[in-house]
Parts: structure tokens; sequence; C-alpha cells
């Protein structure tokens, strides 16, 4: 499964993985985006009680996938927590739980606008954007940017109607240089990914790439918003 | 009505449409206040309709001149001004007419118990449009509460002939004690005179829009003053509408009416035919209720009429004069629908009323409704209990579920206890509950009601808006598309968030708009009548030729379907072979039934390759033959496949979507900003999604099953039908199609495939674009 949704990008092989993570095998690192983490409980603050499973639910498919792959790079491309008092939100073993992860492996926190620091006794490394070989990492994507970037932010979702139906799913989107993660967080929504926000900044050649069971499928986002 | 007033008993008057009941449930009041009783608010009225009540401030404010009584008449609907609704707390007028939200909303504030505390009587017109429904239960609860403000509280229930005398009574009943309701029955009136009309005795084999009697129906128009049509569905009203102005020689004014275009369109049909300035409307269920405007001396149905009552309440809306019969027309748009037109007819003339089921309360509104109460002030639970308890709907509520609504208002009700610290209620000293924080009761109240939009976007050509579609519909259009709206062809331009964007389009033929807008059930006891006509011959003499000889095909080719057996067909058609089971219980178990089927067909290796439904049969076809259909109609099927096939469906998020908003999980609104219906898609798949992962017992979970179930899949009806056919299965293997698998076999491509399948389209779509993209 994770060979048959591998791709190139800008010389290095990647593999979007169908848990909405991406697999990079070269350097053996899990990158994932928007993990938004407490965000239940943030909406509990105002007295709206959606479930209070996201955390453990991200968490808990965060440590399958790095088992699974043999992960030993971790990279959380920013919004990890939901807002800046989320992580002292955590209940007490999920925090456990998440130190043991972050210990057992190169972990890097990219910060974003939803969590500007990240508190350091959950482990890892906190930076606001990286260069990796020939990339460049962030949270969100930098229109003046040159160098071929990885980021997040956007949450791309790809909308069809294929003969009466609906589809919607969390996607990738590329192009320009550019490669947009899809969000991980169990609560997160999305944008389409035909919104100028995120079109604009992929240009002409932009695609969206959704990881199926029988392959990767892309779909020109100019062909996606005639 | 009178007497019951005297003997200070609760009452329910059942009157046939134009009878003058809404009058009738007035006369106590009048009679009352006319006496000098007042002591603030004597009389709240609730209708199911905003404008009902704008009209029967209207037609009572007459007789109150009359006689002329000082008496204050006002209407409280989510239309109101907020400086009125706030001085109608304050100093309240005689008579209220309201909704059962705008009711429910003004329980949750502190002054309820000054505002009720003197109140005489409650009139719930229109009873039976609430009873088996969401806004029933919410009605029901807002009931036991008046009555322990107000502990004389007479009930005044108003209804339409209906078949369950017993079982509304039994809801307008406190504590359901049926006794304590005195049935009121007003004159029967004359029976109405009901035909059905075949012209040139041409009458199609598949199809539900009758084409073919448009000229008829144009001359039937031009015959009579004012002549309303109904249709069934919102496509079919457009289409007709598009028929008969291009058959409209004379230029009639006529004009069309729907529950999807701008109210303000509604408005100016609605006075306009009461004006006496249009000769024909074409609608849908959107005229099924309401007062009598204007001066209709026809009512035509087009297509089959899907249940007696329906039809009586439809035809009641021609000659509002008991002394005259009402004069209707049926036109059946095809064979299938003659046989349901006649039993239609036969039904309505002998009063023999379809049943509605009445079903247990939702968990989803009792959340709402307590914690509406909690707003206005602390309560005790075991005395909100018992109070709860004698709203009919909720007299079984178990005390167990009552807790669960409890800790699901207090902290979310989760097992994982992560919100204690945020609790919404708290438990006072003394033992009482009461709302946290200001700021919730806010909250609470702009996010109450129940009835619940499925997603609709405006349609505008430029600037100017014609009316909503739903968004469903809107999502299958791309650029360039045609369909029917508002009686003219458009062609769809772009989706601007919650606007649809369209142009006028001169193509005359428009792609045919797909949207189901009030597609109708087609009820038990109608279906029922069906079947015993195929089963006795005799009968068949009552019918035009065409159907005759269809029938006796049917007779010579197959075997006809028996009263008390379940038919099914099978042969080979085009290399694929088709089974056809002639059940009779309505397109929606059908439907459900071909899901199911088609699953089990799988399993056992036959490669099933689509079904289809209508109100009558289901056509399964596959790329092996059905040798034996027996274990495929067997009862356990329900038990096997269904919840396998419900819990992945998404019927189930749909209903989570309505009952995570009622219940207050997921707000409606903020303050100062509406959320559109999109984007509360979105967030509440999510939180099912994870919370049937992680806590598939929840109190929302048990409700949103509880909803599904009762709403769309009409599994009980499937559970007793499939139980009842047990051993009286008839196959019957054919060489070729049968007569009566005709009109079924029609319907074949209207039916969307369903998600298993969404891998294969996702490879499809990226094909197509492909090619188009080279």
């Amino acid at each position: 499964m994770t060979t048959e949704n591998a791709f190139t990008f800008h010389g290095d092989v990647f593999v979007a993985l169908p848990e909405h993570a991406l697999w990079w095998p070269r350097r053996k690192a899990l990158l994932v985006a928007d993990l938004h983490l407490e965000k239940a409980s943030s909406y509990a603050q105002r007295g709206q009680f959606l479930p209070p499973y996201d955390s453990l639910q991200a968490l808990g498919q965060l440590e399958d996938l790095v088992q699974r792959l043999g992960a030993q790079e971790f990279w959380c491309l920013g919004d990890s927590f939901h807002d800046p008092q989320a992580a002292m939100r955590l209940l007490p073993d999920v925090r456990a739980r998440l130190q043991r992860l972050t210990s057992g492996l190169f972990w890097v926190w990219v910060t974003g606008n939803h969590d500007p620091s990240v508190d350091a006794a959950l482990g890892g490394v906190s930076m606001s954007e990286m260069m990796l070989d020939q990339f460049t990492l962030r949270h969100e994507a930098d229109p003046t940017e040159s160098r071929p970037e990885l980021s997040g932010h956007f949450h791309p979702k790809l909308r069809l109607m294929v003969r009466g139906q609906a589809i919607n799913r969390r996607c990738f989107a590329c192009g320009g240089g550019k490669l947009i993660l899809p969000s991980f967080g169990p609560l997160t929504g999305g944008l389409d990914v035909t919104d100028p926000a995120i079109a604009r900044l992929l240009g002409e050649e932009g695609q969206a790439l959704v990881p199926t069971q029988s392959g990767l499928r892309r779909y020109p986002i100019g062909a996606l918003s005639f | 009505m009178l007497e019951a007033e005297r003997d200070g008993v609760h009452a329910l008057l059942i009157a046939p449409t134009g009878a003058g009941k809404t009058l009738a449930g007035f006369l106590p009041t009048l009679a009352s206040l006319a006496r000098g009783e007042r002591r603030g608010l004597h009389t709240v009225y609730v209708s199911p309709l905003k404008a009902l009540s704008v009209d029967v401030s209207r037609n009572l404010m007459a007789p109150i001149a009359e006689m002329g009584l000082d008496i204050r008449v006002e209407t409280r609907t989510g239309d109101t001004a907020s400086h009125k609704k706030a001085r109608q707390r304050v100093a309240p007028p005689d008579i209220l007419l309201t909704t059962p939200e705008s009711l429910s909303l003004l329980l949750s504030y502190p002054e309820a118990g000054a505002m009720f505390e003197h109140l005489r009587t409650v009139i719930i017109d229109e009873i039976h449009a609430f009873a088996p429904t969401k806004r029933g239960d919410l009605l029901s609860l807002a009931l036991a509460r008046l009555q322990r403000l107000a502990p004389n509280l007479r009930r005044v229930g108003l209804s339409a002939t209906v078949a369950d005398e017993a079982g509304h009574a039994r809801w307008l009943a406190p504590g359901s004690d049926d006794a304590s309701v005195r049935l009121v029955r007003g004159e029967p009136g004359a029976p109405p005179q009901i035909d059905i009309l075949v012209p040139k005795s041409r009458i199609p084999w598949g199809g539900h829009t009758a084409r073919h009697a448009v000229p008829a129906i144009y001359d039937l128009i031009q015959r009579h003053r004012v002549t309303l049509v109904f249709t069934n569905t919102r496509a079919n009203a457009e289409r007709l509408f598009q028929d008969l102005w291009s058959a409209n020689s004379e230029s009639l004014p006529i004009a069309l009416h729907h529950g999807s275009l701008a109210a303000e369109q509604r408005r100016r049909v609605e006075a306009a035919m009461s004006s006496g300035s249009l000769r024909a409307v074409v609608a849908t269920a959107s005229l099924d209720l309401g007062l009598d405007w204007g001066d209709i001396d026809l009512v035509i149905q087009v297509g089959a009429p899907k249940g007696a009552s329906r039809l009586l309440q439809r035809i009641g809306r021609a000659n509002h004069r008991l002394d005259e019969p009402s004069r209707a027309v049926l036109i059946p748009g095809n064979r299938f629908e003659y046989l349901e037109s006649m039993a239609a007819r036969d039904a309505a003339l002998a009063a023999d009323l379809d049943g509605e089921p009445f079903r247990p309360g939702g968990l989803d509104v009792l959340a709402q409704h307590v914690m509406g109460l909690a707003c206005a002030e602390p309560f005790e639970p075991d005395d909100l209990f018992d109070e709860i308890r004698t709203a009919t709907p909720y007299g079984h509520l178990r005390r167990a579920d009552f807790d669960d609504t409890l800790e699901f208002i207090e902290s979310g009700g989760y097992s994982l206890r992560a919100y204690d610290r945020f609790r919404r209620l708290v438990r006072m000293p003394d033992g009482r509950y009461r709302v946290s924080h200001p700021r919730l009761i806010q909250q609470h109240r702009l996010n109450a009601g129940v009835i619940l939009d499925a997603p609709m976007l405006e349609v505008k050509v430029g600037r100017r808006s014609l009316g909503r579609v739903e968004e469903s519909f809107a999502e299958q259009l791309t650029p360039g598309d045609t369909f029917l709206f508002a009686g003219r062809v458009l062609e769809f331009e772009r989706l601007e968030k919650t606007t649809l964007y369209a142009r006028p389009s001169f193509k005359p033929e428009p792609m045919v708009p797909a949207y189901l807008g009030g597609r109708l059930p087609l009820s038990a006891n109608l279906a029922d009548r069906v079947r015993r006509f195929l089963a006795e011959p005799a009968a068949w003499r009552r019918f035009p030729e065409e159907v005759q000889e269809w029938l006796e095909m049917q007779r010579r080719v197959s075997v006809l379907p028996e009263a008390d057996g379940l038919l099914v067909e099978t042969f080979p058609r085009r290399r694929k072979h088709y089974m056809v089971a002639y059940c009779f219980e309505g397109r929606a178990a059908h439907q459900t039934l071909g899901l199911l089927l088609t699953r089990r067909m799988e399993r056992l290796g036959l490669a099933p390759l689509g079904f289809v439904a209508n109100d009558y049969a289901l056509a399964v076809w596959s790329l092996y033959r059905v040798e034996n259909p027996e274990p495929l109609f067997s009862p356990d099927i329900l038990h096997d496949e269904l919840n396998q096939w419900l819990a992945r469906s998404a019927l189930l998020k749909r209903s989570f979507r309505d009952v995570a908003v009622i219940s207050g999980l997921v707000e409606r609104q903020h303050p100062g900003l509406r959320k559109t219906g999109r984007q509360l898609t979105i967030s509440s798949d999510l939180i099912y999604d994870v919370l049937r992962q992680h806590e598939p017992d929840h109190l929302l979970l048990r409700a949103t099953w509880a909803d599904a179930r009762g709403r769309l899949t009409d599994i009980d009806r499937l559970a007793a039908f499939l139980e009842r056919m047990q051993g009286h299965i008839r196959p019957k293997p054919l060489s070729r199609v049968s007569p009566l698998a005709v009109p079924i076999l029609l319907e074949i491509g209207q039916e969307r495939i369903e998600g298993s399948a969404e891998e294969v389209l996702l490879a499809e779509a990226e094909r197509l674009m492909r090619e188009a993209t080279r």
C-alpha cells in the first residue's frame, strides 16, 4: 500500500498515505499537518461538548503510523494544537503517551497560527520553519518562497460529483513548487482545493492528489473548477 | 365546544377542512372574554405555519369588531420584532397566536411563570400535522409545562378527519388520559365528487408526469372558475406549469406555488388567488395546509394521491361550503397509478383514512426542552421527570434515559469525564439544577428550534432572487446544465457560497430537475387496496379497457400477485437476469429492501448489478440467475445486513446532523453570525465519526438511530411484511419481461449508485478529466 501511492516531488520520492499523512522514504520521515489537538475541549470551554476523543484518536493513529513505517523523523507542520492552552488540557494519560512518542524519534513541532509556541515538556524541538535538503518546511505556504516547499494550514479537500454521487475527502495539493498536506485532526473541516486561496498558490499546474487502495489519483485543479 | 368549556374538559374537534373549525375553537374564548373574564393572557393558539397565525389573526378581527369587543390579539413568530416580543412578555395580549418553536422559546424566559399563570385555554390547530413529528414532541413538552404553570388550563385540539381519533385524543391529553378529552365531531358535509380522468382512454406504461393529459387539464381549467392543480413533487409541478403555459392559447392567468419559491413570490400568488384574479394554481404540498382563500371550484390531482387522508385534505381546498360537494379529478400518470387512484377514490368515499404511527418522543428534543426550562428557572430533577412523563410522547420515558439527558446537558454525557469543569448546569445546595453562565442562556435561545431545513441555496438570476433549492440538487449541476425553476428554464452558471447563479435559457427542453422536493410515501391503506384490486379480476370491469387488457395479459403471460402472497418474477433480458418482487410497501421500504437484497446476493455469489424501486415493486438485476428467491426474502436480512449497512450509510449521518443541532451539541447560530448549512455538514459528520468510534452507545447516537429508523427507512413496515410473507413467496420464472414489470423497468436509470463504489468513481473521474484536459 505504501508504494502504490508514491509520487516524485522535486527530485525526491514521497508517499501520500490514506491516513492523511506524508511518508518520505529516503529520510524515513513522517510528516503531518494541522493536528489541532484538543479542538473538542476548546469548544467545551464555551459550552459546546464535542466528543472529547479527538486527541486520543489522533495520537493512536500517529503511534500506529510510526510503528508500521519504522519512522525515524517526525515533522508536524503547524497548528498541532488548537489553541495556546490546548497542551495544558491534554488528559494525563494522553499527555504521557504523547511524551513517549516524541522521545522515541527525532520530533519537530513546526509552529503555526493556532500554536505560536509549543510546551517544551511535551518533548521534541520547536521551530517556525526549517530547510531540509532541497526543501523548506513551514506551516503556511509562502508565495515568495523560491525553494520547493512542504506546508499545511489550508486543510485542502476534494469535492467531486461523479454520476450523481457526491465525493468529499481530504487531499494533498501540489503545484508551483509547493506541496500542501491535508489536515490530520479528526475534527478538522476543510477548504475546497479549488478555492482561490489554494489555487492561486499552486499556479496553472495545480493538482489535487488522493491516495486510494488502488493507487494515487490526480486531478488538475483547473479541470475541477471549470 | 361551548359545552366542553362549561364542563371544563379538554376537547378535540374533528371536522373536515372548511367547516369553520378554527373559529369554533375560538368561540369559547371570545365568549369568556366578552363576559369580562380576563386576567392577563387568556388563550394561546398554536399552528404549524407562521402564515396561518397571520391569517387567523385577520379572520378573528372581523367577529371581534362585529361583537364590539375590546380584545387584543397578537401574533408571535420568528418574524416578530424583538421589542414587540419583549413587550409581550411583560404585557401579554388577551390572545396570542404562535408556533411550537416560539412557544417553546417563551418558556425559556424567567417571565414565563407570571405570563402563563392565568392562561385558560390553549388551542392547537391542525393537530394531525403535529402529532407524529419532532415538532409535535416539542409542542407536547411545552403543553406539559403550561399545564404546570396553569393547572386549570384547558387544551383544545382542532383536527381534520383522522383515522385514529383516540390516538390523537391521547396525544392531546395530559398524562395520556384520553378519557379527559371530549371528542366533538363536526358536520360531515356532503361527500365529495371524485372522478378519474383517462383522456381518450390512453394511459402510459410508466412515468408520473401525466404529460399526455395536459390538453385535458387545460380544458378543465377553462371550464371552471378557479382550479387548484396538485402534483406530488416540485419537479412535476414545474414541468406541468410549463406545459400548461405552452398550451395556454387563451392566455389564462395560471400561477405556480411550491415550497422552493421565494416567500414573497408565494405570498403574491396567494393574494392573487384570494382576490379572484387567477384561474388556476399548480401547487405541491405547500398548499396542503392553510386557510381558505379564493373561490376554488375544482381540485385536480396529477399523479397518484399516495394516501386517502391526503387526498381528502387536498379535495377540501375546493368549495368551502358544507352543503355542496367538493369536486375533484384524479389524473394518474401510469397504469399502476390508475389502480392507486381508484383505490384512493374508494377509500376517500368510504372515509377509510390512513393511520399515522405514533412513536416515542426524541431524546434530542427532550434535551433542548430541558435546557430551555433551565434557562427560565432552576429545576428539581424528580419533579421535572414527573412533568415530562405527562407529555404523551414521553409517557414511557425511562428514568435512565432522562438521567442520561441531564448528563448530556450538564457536561456532554461522555463516559470519559473530560468536561466536568465546564459544566453547563450546576447543582445547588437544595438539589435543584441551574444554568452555570448567562452566556449559555443566550446561546440556547439562538439555537433552539426543531424544524431543520435541508441546507438550501438561494437561486438568483442577476441580482434577483427566485427562491431556494436543496444543496444536494445544486451539487449535481455543472455549468451549462439547464433546469426548470420558478416556471422557467434556467442555465446554471456557478455556485458562490450559498447562492446559485443562473441565467435565463432559451432551450425549450431543460435537463429535468432531479430534485425530489416533496416526494410522498404510499400509505399502507392504499397499498392494501391496490393489492386487493389485482387479486380480484371481478373488480376490473370498472377500469378502462387499456388497464383491463394490461392485467389480462399479465394473467396470461405470468400470474397475478395474490392479496396475501409475494409474487417474485425472474426473467433474462439482454444477458442480465432480472428479479421483480411485487411487495406494495412503498418506495422507501423497497429502497431499503433493495440495498439489503443486493448485499445478500453479493454474499451468495449472484453478482448483483443494480436495483430500482417504486411504490409497488422492486427490481434487481444480476449476472447470475436467482434460482430460489426464498432465502433472499427472509426476515433475518433485517438483522444481518441491515445493521451493517445502516452503520455505514449516509442516512445516519444525515439524521445525526439534525440530532446534533436539535440537542444543542452543534450550534446553529452564533450571535451575529449564522453558520451556513455547508459548514454544519462538515463538522457534524466529523463528530459523528469520532463519536461512533469511541462511544457508540452515546445518547445522541441512540437518538440518531431512532430518528433514522423512523424517518426514512420504513424498517418496521418492511419487517412486518417479510414476517407475513414467510411461506407465501410465489416464485415465477419467465422467459421474458411480464406486463406488470414494465412500469418498474422503465424507471431504471433514475437511481443513484451507492457509496461502496466510491473508489471506482474516483478512478473514473480521474480518467475523464485526463481525457478532457489532454
